[in-house]
């Protein structure tokens, strides 16, 4: 039996507010917490089927059809097993949620650093030896790496307009017209790409870094050519995901093909520096922004105009308009999206695609035209929030960005702000304050999972993945809740594909998705459990581990009995989608320092308000939200990947090229949630957490440091060079 | 090559090819697999532990050259240290996803050492010290470790507490 | 990585006598590991220094002595060095991570090599790495490299901060010769210019060893050490100044002025020392400084910034350290 639900409507009975348990919105930990302490925690690669060996990637060093002249004396070399060369071989990981094999093939290498090969041997260091020795000639053809320097596509269903913006533009007492550009960047999970593929002559068993099995163990199949039931994927334990992971990479078809053909268990790990060429990075854009308003502030133009790339035959465009649709209202608007075909590494979604880029330029454009027209920025966004979605005229399901700019204000100190930029000095200092607005679109996704109870302990189970999120311990929450069991009393197991199918960790539709999933797979014992009792679901009360009905109380076990309860949950999205808008805002607020004498900057300080339906667990929630504010920090500051311009290979492709923040990048940081329930979210009133909060902080920070020292940067990220090159 | 490391206070004997790092030592042949490979490089930080008292970056030495040295992991950190660093990890949510966390476990604990010891850091005001677990002297200190999940402030604050706690 | 045989002698002799044609040694091993990964250094005989007590810091005619093998860590933190010679204290907690500093040698971190990346991605052309391939950084992405002592050969730079503070306090590099002997080179004349032999980074000899650094006693009380980077922590230098100056009844009596991040090597412009010395610190003497620095600098597409910023750096390091 299964519980289903489609989400058609509103769910106005807030169920969990009237359960008995209060473990839903509590600080509980995380259940996988002591096993990542202890190191007990197993990922990718950390597992050892008997006869296990090692493959290592090699990667073409340039664009063309792709030859190997020495394959046969690497094939000879000590103690390697195999030089696979073959078409299933991925050019590129696979798009989130893609289904279906990606392009395919080792012959014509598409992109510099493309995998052409993988070198098996029994050992680690005997494969890294060979693959070295691998040449890789390359018969080179002409391909465009700069997007600037091709025509782009522009897609139909990527232009929405509506009156006359250049009419607007011209008549508006105050109007700004700028361009601005965000860098490629890379997820750059900790954890690098790997699988561990195991075949038996019959199932093909991949233990693998994957954010969304179901769709994986698709993917997989159809790059192997075998019946997905043949197929099973694990991954309990994810090291950081952020888009990288949603789709097989190159590793997993790899491994698999390696083993199939070697009848032994085969595990490739990506390189650090194949991690930033093999998998998808996010496209570089450039946004041109167009805002006209009248005195009084009110936007009457609106354009957003973004290029954005990624290689031929991949469908995905980084979504950059994707809240420019329905964040402010202007009758006169124009938003296109154009999209450049060149060679560089794929594009795809990394940590809230479109809103992360989008928005954050947006949010730097709009504190461009309150400095214009002297409004206070906080202001000026109050006056522009829409009353309904202006790109389809439906209402939103709920809509909390004032509450969390006011919140947001008020903790932040912001109205004892000095808006003149270039006021406050500390040393070779300038120190400046900053905001923006956050808005993410909100996704509820097909999700499925099961809860066996066994006495008075519980087990859920579902192909749902942990990436860091807190999936554990929230559905550990979700379970307890609903069953009325002390969370200690819920197991929860995730990562394989022989569970139900969840809805996979990616667009911060996880908690709501496969959370409610727990919650209908617990719903339906409940109402078992209720029907044993001979009375309705909604009479009797659970609550560590006692039923009570009326005037009786009985062990949880008691009722149980013999025979185990099994639950199954279905959630899937339905009308509601079309019904209403429905998304998730908040504000950020930083404070910056930049030195005068070198163009560092400095973030000294860093604020959000969040308004994301009910959290379920505020610790989790906010170390999703401190990753986001810190990825904007990241976005704003130090993260650029730096492509060749005579052939786009990535050319800090590693840690020490490549800047992620590290812990001394990083102020103190507060996080607040606005409170909401949203009714349209599902019977949890859940809505995403883990992208918000990067959607639009690295534009507070940029905000900031027009405050501090009165120059306007338009490029991101602002380094040293950038900055001096803007104070003078 | 036969070799033999002390690792979390027990004696292993290994045969091993000199190309193999002392971090493919610890997880490939003595199946200790806490410590991560994040980048293989020393640009991390995931793979670190602690030999002879420091905490150094497995990836970047040979295990050859630790012949007879004494490594902690994080398999056997609670152990040697008691556990309040992980148990301040895990109130203080200083984890998500989790892959960094050994090497973070790793460098608190011998920097908290180093801290104890007197000696500076690129933040501190005086070279002569002493130095507190300051915001600033924590973060430079523990900034060899990448988070991407970012979750520097968990982090931190668990090192400020059972920091404070000894 | 190439298979190699490793060595583990325990006397400097021995160690000294096991190096030939295609033999490296290893003390920390945080930069030549790294390369050997990649196989842009593959050595055939990899010989283990780290075990012959070279790694001590010892009083030496008013200056100190110190070993090869001394640890960044160890070298940072010892009083000595702290209290005598603080830009050296500061410039290695300037660099890397305590992880690797506590595994970085005093003799390896002289002689680490360019991060310059296309010398670290063998599918490109390198004169450094692969002498007459050519210079895939010229024509392409340009960043982290010299603006300074440039060829048309190379660009690559010298990335150590230990090293820019050990200029500016005269350091001299005591070797050890095959047969035994030792020499002293001051640092000064220990680095090459790539000109047309970029591959030739030092006046190393084959079969030679760094046996210490010879710091003399401090001719300046005022140290400065400040670097400018795309983080606030674990990254390379943009640009680094390390300066050692003395003052004397209102004039600079001594100026030894070093720079990172702009230089083939750690740099040092006599020039600029001869200018300050002698002379009342004042805004416009530092703005000279700065442009007898940059005389003959050959900034690229992405490193015309360091001109500036070197120049405003220096201003601001010359200034704190005449206060």
């Amino acid at each position: 039996m299964s519980l289903d639900l489609k989400i058609d409507g509103p769910d106005r009975e807030h169920r969990p507010d009237h359960l008995a348990q209060n473990v839903l919105g509590h600080e509980i930990d995380r259940p996988d917490g002591w096993l990542k302490v202890k190191g007990e925690a197993t990922y990718a690669a950390e597992t050892f089927p008997e006869g296990l060996v090692h493959g290592i990637l090699v990667r073409a060093p340039g664009i063309g059809r792709v030859s190997c002249a020495n394959l046969e004396d690497v094939r000879n070399m000590p103690e390697v097993l195999a030089v696979v060369r073959d078409e299933r071989l991925l050019r590129n990981a696979a798009q989130g949620g893609a289904n279906e094999a990606p392009v395919q093939g080792v012959d014509t290498a598409e992109y510099v650093g493309q995998p052409v090969a993988l070198v098996v041997a029994e050992t680690f260091e005997a494969a890294r030896h060979a693959a070295v020795a691998l040449t890789v000639e390359i018969d080179g053809v002409e391909a465009p790496v700069d997007p600037e320097a091709v025509v782009p596509e522009e897609p139909d269903n990527q232009i929405s307009t509506r009156g006359d913006l250049d009419g607007a533009m011209r008549h508006a007492p105050y109007s700004i017209d700028v361009v601005y550009t965000t860098a490629s960047m890379n997820s750059a999970a900790m954890e690098p790409h790997a699988a561990t593929a195991v075949w038996d002559g019959e199932v093909l068993t991949l233990r693998g870094a994957l954010q969304m099995l179901k769709f994986n163990r698709n993917e997989l199949a159809d790059s192997l050519g075998l019946p997905p039931e043949r197929v099973r994927i694990l991954a309990p334990y994810v090291g950081g995901g952020f888009g990288s992971k949603l789709g097989i990479s190159a590793d997993c078809v790899a491994a698999a093909v390696a083993a199939m053909e070697l009848n032994r268990p085969v595990r490739v790990v990506q390189h650090r520096r194949d991690v930033f060429e093999v998998n998808v990075r996010r496209s570089e854009t450039r946004q041109r922004i167009r805002l006209a308003c009248d005195t009084q502030g009110r936007l009457t133009g609106l354009g957003h105009e973004a290029l954005v790339s990624n290689l031929p035959k991949e469908e995905f465009f980084e979504p950059v308009l994707q809240a420019s649709y329905f964040a402010y209202a202007a009758a006169n608007r124009d938003l296109r999206l154009k999209a450049a075909r060149i060679n560089r590494p794929a594009t795809g979604s990394v940590r809230a695609p479109g809103e992360a880029v989008g928005v954050t330029v947006f949010e730097a454009a709009i504190d461009e035209l309150a400095v214009k027209t002297g409004i206070d920025p906080i202001e000026l966004r109050l006056r522009n929030i829409p009353e309904k979605d202006p790109d389809t005229g439906v209402p939103f399901s709920s809509h909390r960005l004032e509450a969390t700019l006011k919140d947001g204000s008020e903790r932040f100190g912001w109205n004892e702000r000095d808006p003149a930029p270039r006021q406050r000095r500390e040393g070779e200092w300038w120190i400046g304050t900053g905001m923006a607005a956050a808005f993410r679109v909100n996704m509820i996704t097909p999700a499925e999972a099961r809860i066996t109870l066994d006495g008075d302990r519980a087990t859920v189970e579902s192909d749902m993945t942990d990436i860091g999120t807190g999936s554990y311990v929230i559905f550990q929450q979700i379970a307890a809740e609903i069953l009325g069991l002390p969370t200690g009393k819920v197991d929860v197991r995730l990562g394989d594909t022989a569970y139900p199918p969840g809805s996979g960790s990616g667009g911060s539709f996880g908690a709501a998705s496969t959370g409610t999933a727990v919650w209908l797979a617990g719903m339906e014992i409940r109402r078992a459990l209720a029907e044993r009792l001979g009375c309705d679901e909604s009479e009797m009360t659970l609550r560590d581990g006692y039923v009570t009905h009326g005037n009786r109380r009985v062990p949880l076990a008691d009722l149980v009995g013999g025979g185990a309860f099994s639950g199954h949950g279905r959630v899937e999205p339905g009308d509601a989608q079309e019904k209403v808008r429905q998304a998730t805002y908040g504000a950020h607020f930083a404070e910056v320092g930049v030195n005068d004498v070198t163009g560092e900057v400095r973030v000294r300080r860093m604020l959000g308000s969040f308004s994301a339906g009910r959290i379920l667990n505020p610790r989790t929630a906010r170390s999703q939200c401190h990753g986001g504010m810190i990825w904007g920090i990241g976005m704003a500051l130090t993260e650029e990947m730096t492509h060749d311009r005579r052939d786009g290979h990535v050319v800090n492709r590693d840690f020490a090229g490549y800047h992620v923040p590290v812990n001394a990048d990083v102020p103190p940081l507060d996080v607040y949630f606005v409170e909401e329930l949203d009714d349209w979210a599902g019977p949890l009133q859940v809505k995403g957490i883990g992208e918000l909060s990067i959607c639009g902080s690295g534009g507070a920070i940029f905000n900031a440091i027009h405050h501090a020292c009165g120059a306007r940067l338009r490029d991101f990220p602002a380094t040293p060079d950038r900055v001096l090159a803007a104070l003078s | 090559m036969k070799i033999e490391l002390t690792v979390n206070g027990t004696a292993r004997a290994l045969d091993l090819d000199p190309r193999v790092t002392l971090l493919d030592a610890l997880r490939e042949h003595l199946k200790l697999t806490g410590s991560k490979k994040g980048c293989d490089h020393g640009q991390c930080g995931a793979c670190t532990v602690i030999a002879g008292g420091r905490r150094i970056n497995a990836c970047l030495s040979l295990a050859v050259m630790h012949d007879g040295d004494e490594i902690t992991t994080v398999e056997g950190l609670a152990e040697a240290t008691g556990g309040t660093l992980q148990q301040a990890f895990v109130r203080n949510d200083g984890m998500q996803c989790g892959y960094c966390t050994p090497g973070q476990l790793c460098s608190a604990t011998a920097m908290l050492d180093e801290l104890r010891e007197g000696w500076p850091s690129h933040v501190s005001d005086d070279l002569n010290g002493p130095y507190e677990l300051t915001h600033e002297e924590v973060s430079e200190r523990m900034s060899g470790n990448l988070c991407r999940c970012s979750c520097y402030p968990g982090i931190n604050a668990a090192i400020t507490e059972a920091g404070a706690a000894k | 990585m190439r298979p190699f045989e490793y060595q583990r002698p325990t006397t400097t002799d021995s160690a000294l006598a096991a190096i030939a044609p295609g033999a490296a040694f290893i003390a920390g091993g945080t930069n030549l590991i790294d390369l050997m990964k990649l196989e842009v250094m593959a050595p055939d005989t990899v010989i283990d220094i780290s075990r012959l007590g070279m790694d001590g810091i010892e009083e030496d005619d008013g200056g100190v002595r110190i070993g090869a093998t001394v640890t960044n860590s160890d070298l940072a933190a010892d009083r000595r060095v702290r209290r005598d010679y603080p830009v050296l204290s500061r410039a290695l907690l300037a660099g890397a991570s305590g992880q690797l500093r506590n595994k970085a040698t005093t003799g390896g971190n002289l002689l680490q090599k360019t991060r310059c990346p296309y010398f670290y991605d063998t599918d490109t052309p390198c004169n450094k790495r692969e002498p007459g391939t050519g210079c895939a950084a010229i024509g392409g992405e340009q960043r982290n490299h010299a603006i300074l002592g440039t060829s048309e050969h190379c660009v690559a730079l010298h990335p150590s901060d230990m090293a820019v503070a050990m200029r500016a306090l005269d350091a001299v590099v005591e070797i050890r010769g095959a047969g035994g002997e030792t020499r002293e080179i001051d640092l000064e004349k220990f680095y090459l210019l790539p000109e047309d032999r970029p591959q030739d980074e030092t006046v190393l000899e084959p079969g030679e060893l760094i046996a210490a650094a010879r710091l003399p006693a401090p001719k300046g009380t005022r140290q400065v050490y400040r670097k400018v980077r795309d983080r606030a922590s674990y990254a390379f230098a943009l640009v680094s100044i390390g300066a050692v100056l003395e003052m004397e009844a209102g004039r600079i009596s001594h100026a030894a002025v070093a720079f990172g991040g702009i230089g083939v090597k750690p740099w040092r412009d006599g020039a600029v020392d001869d200018l300050l010395t002698g002379e009342e610190p004042s805004e416009g003497l530092f703005e000279q400084a700065g442009e007898v620095l940059m005389r003959d600098a050959r900034p690229s597409d992405g490193t015309e910034f360091k001109v500036g910023l070197t120049q405003r750096l220096l201003k601001a390091v010359l200034t704190e350290a005449t206060q």
